[in-house]
């Protein structure tokens, strides 16, 4: 047993020592570095350590929850007995129980030896070289507002008091860069990013090339006509929405009805070209783990498979309320937070067409490319959103002029039921939690520019 | 702040902080302690308490910052820091000017709200909770939010620099669910302060109720227009408008990098004469208001739209330097695992002499954006977007039918530029602002304000 799961030990006998009832610890413990360049030069340099607990004490049908970053005895033993004490103030819960052990597969290939390896010095080029092909890319790209290259190792461990087990340790990485291009009076920006499970994972050369393309593409961008169209999602777009509608298949969200997919299980909410799964242990995906928050199991769940909605997420308690079993996915912010339902990997499945071949489907419309607002411009309860967006004309199925300062609008229900077909190649995105998705063709959506 | 560090300890990490050279060194240290709890279907829970403590440190050469940041307070972590910090440079030690201790008194806070029982809390939880489903039986649910933080830091740095601050914040939060025949809205209303508990003691079930009525108003809403229209927005929180619009493109990182569309426009007429506008981290009690940054600068109001004309960017202490400029105490950062950047703190229009009714009333046809949700930018390309939480048509001067579903997007110059009217009815409300993987505490606010046109983006067919 390592000192992580120690510590996690001593938390869950002293929660029962203040008097809860059962209790469950989960400690992390995290080693990081972060070095942003800019103007070919290392602007900071962070090497970042912590380390901390979260207790969950049950008082019969009372749950209560404490943190800490004091993992000493005493520490512990304090955090412990916040924990308990936060039971006693909250409401009973019928439904409220600590997870039973239900075993979990180990799953290897979570850390990268890249990532020990690497010296600052070597990721600190990795980040210069971003900006440094993009820099070099065209004379129109006039700078990078900032690249950024970071990475992480955690260990995790936890213990209950019902037998629950387990630790695991993974690494992560990822680069990106805010490109910045001139043209026609304007300043424009442009994204490129990729994530791996160790520096050796990404390239440098392909994220600088992907921000400062974006950003060169969007140089003379107008406002498109309003107008219902075509639009073709790229995969940081489809990425988004795939988050939100995450979200909406939370069964905490469903039981309290505050979803678009409440009572709708088994139901047609999608088009046979979009299907959604929930994968926690796809070897390639930044989230994957053999347990979730909880401890128990990751596994893989089709969401919406052949138009219909199959199944939504579960943790322990929210299994319990409908008298069925946890599909682990159970998540947390790190052990500052209460575990609560969220997906874990999301994946769309690719479909058999080249973006060329998508364009060439939509004929006359709209590729969106970024979208912004969605925190205020997507009531998550109704699915309506109104988000603003920016991509490239699509003329005779063909790319055309950039265009920018206009919103996409409509229900989620209703887009998914009119995505007509998905592109061959997924690629894994850290927006909307991470997900894996090619780009969507949704052949109507409301536009509103001019 | 000598409970957090004492000065020995500050001056000898510092010392080992610039033991490999470094024009500028700094240890911030903290302790943060907080608890939250909720109520939903009617039942108290989430009920939770954290206790976090730590350091970073941080040098800086050239143009490179070097920072570390550990859990714990204890001398040895300190100093742990320091030396991680120090690590990648390779230059000649240099020594810390002796620390000069600079008392600054916190914001007054009257009744600590750790010392009120968690019933109590619990309690007025359920107060809101009752005061929203009394609106109606239309209100299908309802949660609400209690959120009370306490931020004690101290900050040292090579300069001799060495302050401290004790922040207390309180903030509740009620969002309800009506529903009608299978149509469903929500409101949400929050209610936040640099203050204690007595915050509380006045009326918060009010907040209830405003959320309540704001889902049952959207049960009678309209699809939102769509198109360039007169937009009217609302006081208080309508202030996001200003702070996404204009805030952050005057923040100096974005105006150094050549990430803003403010570069060169100091000086420069950006709106109508009847514009001035603040950032002003003193107002006393506001969310916003802290009583030194988190560089030790004591926070103060600065003046950055003056009758039109632009006339100051935001600077924490790097910036300014650069600049060779004084920092406008607006270095601030999350907690101590952040490095600060310049931020805004409470962002207001100040009030103008128009009357909300007088500026409606000048409308044939436009819209009206009561509050938002939210609102983001880009500070490089100046487009922005904010999704409306509550608005209406305006139709012949009069406020018309309830919309669902807009959004205002638009770019910064033309809409600051296009702002024609200032309302008289100044308020300020409270928001989370991210910028850089940073979440801050910022206030917003301003009376009622015009804007020519403005591109609404709706779901209406």
């Amino acid at each position: 047993m390592t000192e992580l799961s120690a510590t996690a030990r001593r938390a869950v006998e002293a929660a029962a020592d203040a008097g809860a009832s059962d209790a469950e610890a989960y400690a992390a413990r995290e080693g990081g570095r972060e070095v942003r360049v800019h103007g070919g030069e290392i602007e900071s340099l962070t090497a970042a350590t912590q380390a901390g607990i979260g207790v969950r004490a049950w008082i019969g049908q009372r749950v209560g929850y404490a943190y800490g970053t004091d993992l000493s005895e005493a520490g512990v033993t304090a955090i412990a007995a916040r924990a308990a004490e936060a039971a006693g103030a909250a409401d009973e819960d019928p439904f409220a129980a600590p997870p039973q052990p239900a075993g979990f597969e180990s799953l290897a290939g979570l850390s990268d030896p890249s990532l020990a390896e690497w010296e600052t010095d070597r990721v600190a080029e990795l980040a210069l070289t971003v900006e440094r092909t993009a820099l070099e890319s065209d004379p129109r790209l006039v700078g990078v507002e900032t690249a950024v290259y970071a990475d992480a190792d955690e260990q995790v461990a936890i213990v209950s008091s019902t037998g629950v087990a387990g630790e695991y340790e993974s690494s992560s990485c990822y680069a990106y860069l805010q490109a910045l291009a001139e043209g026609e009076g304007a300043r424009e920006t442009g994204l490129g990013f990729g994530l791996a499970r160790g520096p050796r994972g990404l390239d440098p050369e392909a994220i600088g090339a992907e921000g400062a393309e974006r950003a060169l593409a969007m140089i003379g961008a107008g406002k498109p006509q309003s107008r219902s169209c075509p639009v073709v999602l790229d995969e940081t777009v489809a990425a988004s929405f795939a988050g939100l509608i995450g979200g909406g298949l939370s069964a905490k969200a469903v039981q309290r009805g505050r979803s678009p997919f409440a009572g709708r299980l088994e139901e047609e909410v999608a088009s046979s070209a979009f299907a959604l799964f929930d994968d926690g242990r796809d070897p390639e995906g930044p989230a994957s783990a053999p347990f979730d928050a909880e401890g128990m199991p990751r596994r893989r769940t089709a969401l919406i498979e052949g138009g219909r909605l199959r199944s939504y997420l579960y943790d322990t308690y929210t299994a319990n309320r409908e008298g069925g079993t946890s599909t682990g996915s159970a998540a947390r912010q790190g052990y500052r937070s209460l575990p609560s339902v969220s997906p874990s990997n999301l994946m769309v499945a690719p479909g058999s067409l080249s973006l060329e071949e998508l364009l060439g489907e939509a004929g006359d419309g709209v590729l969106v490319t970024d979208v912004a607002g969605l925190h205020s411009g997507v009531n998550p309860v109704t699915g309506v959103f109104s988000v603003g967006a920016s991509g490239r004309v699509i003329r005779g199925g063909q790319l055309a002029e950039p265009v920018r300062e206009f919103t996409i609008a409509g229900e989620l229900v209703g887009m998914l039921s009119a995505v007509s077909a998905a592109g061959a190649e997924a690629r894994w995105v850290p927006f909307g939690g991470s997900v894996s998705t090619p780009p969507l063709l949704v052949a109507e959506m409301a536009i509103s520019g001019s | 702040m000598s409970e957090l560090i004492d000065t020995a300890v500050a001056e000898r990490v510092l010392a080992r902080a610039l033991a490999n050279g470094g024009r500028f060194a700094e240890v911030f240290a903290e302790r943060r302690r907080g608890q939250t709890l909720a109520i939903d279907e009617q039942r108290i829970e989430s009920v939770q308490s954290g206790a976090e403590e730590g350091a970073g440190v941080r040098v800086v050469d050239g143009n490179t910052t070097y920072f570390a940041h550990v859990d714990g307070l204890d001398p040895a972590d300190l100093e742990r820091a320091a030396d991680e910090a120090a690590a990648a440079l390779r230059s000649e030690r240099r020594d810390p000017r002796p620390l000069q201790a600079r008392e600054v008194a916190p914001l007054p806070i009257e009744h600590r709200p750790e010392d009120v029982a968690t019933a109590r809390k619990a309690e007025m939880l359920r107060e809101l909770d009752e005061r929203a489903r009394a609106k109606g039986a239309e209100i299908a649910q309802f949660t609400a939010s209690y959120a009370e933080a306490r931020r004690e830091v101290a900050v040292a740095n090579s300069e001799g620099l060495f302050s401290g601050d004790d922040r207390t914040r309180v903030r509740i939060g009620a969002q309800a669910v009506a529903s009608r025949e299978g149509s469903v809205e929500t409101g949400a209303e929050t209610l936040g302060a640099h203050r204690g508990f007595e915050l509380l003691e006045d009326d918060p079930g009010q907040i209830a109720e405003q959320a309540a009525a704001k889902a049952l108003t959207l049960l009678d809403a309209v699809p939102a227009p769509s198109g360039s229209m007169p937009v009217v927005v609302g006081g208080g929180f309508g202030g996001v408008l200003f702070h996404e619009m204009t805030g952050h493109g005057l923040e100096a990182d974005h105006i150094q990098k050549g990430a803003s569309v403010y570069i060169g426009k100091l000086g420069e007429q950006v709106a109508e004469p009847l514009l001035n506008a603040y950032d002003d981290g003193r107002l006393p009690g506001e969310w916003g208001s802290d009583a030194i940054d988190d560089e030790g600068r004591p926070t103060q109001k600065t003046q950055v739209i003056e009758d039109g004309r632009l006339t100051s960017y935001l600077y924490d202490h790097l910036t300014a330097d650069r600049d060779r400029v004084e920092s406008t105490g607006n270095g601030r950062r999350e907690s101590f695992r952040h490095l600060p950047i310049p931020r805004m703190t409470n962002t207001y229009i100040a009030p103008g002499d128009a009357t909300p009714e007088a500026m409606i009333a000048e409308v044939p046809r436009g819209f009206y954006a009561v509050s938002f949700g939210g609102g983001q930018v880009d500070p490089a390309t100046g487009d922005f977007v904010f999704g409306v939480s509550e608005g209406y048509l305006i139709e012949g001067g009069k406020v018309t039918r309830p919309c669902r579903g807009a959004t205002l997007i638009g770019n910064c110059l033309d809409a600051l530029a296009a702002i024609d009217a200032v309302g008289d009815d100044f308020f300020m409300k409270t928001g989370i602002c991210g910028k850089g993987g940073q979440k801050v505490p910022v206030g917003t606010g301003q009376g009622h304000v015009r804007v020519r046109a403005m591109t609404v983006g709706g779901t209406e067919r």
